[in-house]
């Protein structure tokens, strides 16, 4: 058997169509094999959010609305051309009716594959977010050097 | 041991490699499985990644256009 490959990928946007870049990515990668992990950033935390939808999580006030105006994964804003939202909806629309695998569908599939889900400990301390407030299948909390240590050897894309 | 059945034909990237992996996955030793996919990027990756991975490729057949029936086996 084939020594495995390894893809990482720093998932730092909120953007709905980049973070289907990086779940086409974990999952294809992870479908054919490689190791993959996601060191998920700043917005790239929303798609990891227990709460897929408009909820006040963190620790104090600023942090409580914040996250609210950020969402999590079902709420995130397509990059450009959004139009309040509308924008995903049919998004996801076209993709289903083309037969192409949609944000939840890959997501989904990622986790299915195994791929190591990372949060980064500095951007849930800014955004008053705990462990609690994210998806079960999170690895582990991290910061910069055991990102290093974990992608050392492989690829390393930054979305 | 049994045969199993798998249709990619209509997929995309990249849920023809998930949906292979996943099938392949449960397969029990000494299993086969019959896939059904399309010429180009699943035909030149399934059956390769599928080796890299300890399954044996048996059969690779032209059934009817552009579409080819592969036949792989979870060694024993």
């Amino acid at each position: 058997m084939a020594e495995k490959n390894k893809l990482s990928i720093i998932s730092m946007s909120g953007d709905f169509d980049k973070v289907i870049a990086v779940f086409t990515l974990a999952s294809g990668a992870a479908a054919v094999n490689y190791e993959v992990n996601i060191f998920f950033t700043f917005w790239g935390l929303n798609s990891i959010k227990q709460k897929s939808g408009r909820h006040f999580l963190g620790k104090g006030l600023m942090a409580r609305f914040f996250n609210f105006l950020l969402g999590g994964r079902k709420k995130l804003p397509l990059s450009r051309l959004n139009f309040g939202g509308l924008s995903p909806i049919l998004m996801t629309g076209m993709m289903r009716g083309k037969n192409v695998a949609t944000l939840e569908e890959l997501f989904e599939a990622s986790k299915a594959l195994g791929v190591n889900f990372y949060a980064c400990e500095m951007a849930m301390h800014v955004l008053g977010l705990t462990r609690e407030d994210f998806i079960p299948e999170v690895k582990d909390v991290i910061g910069v050097p055991s990102f290093l240590e974990i992608s050392k050897g492989g690829e390393t894309l930054f979305i | 041991m049994s045969t199993h059945t798998l249709d990619i034909t209509n997929e995309r990237c990249p849920m023809t490699f998930v949906k292979a992996k996943l099938h392949l996955e449960q397969l029990e030793p000494g299993d086969t499985s019959e896939i059904l996919l399309l010429a180009g990027e699943p035909l030149d990756n399934v059956p390769r990644t599928a080796t890299e991975q300890g399954y044996q490729v048996l059969e690779t057949v032209l059934v009817r256009d552009n579409v080819y029936r592969l036949v792989i086996k979870r060694p024993e």
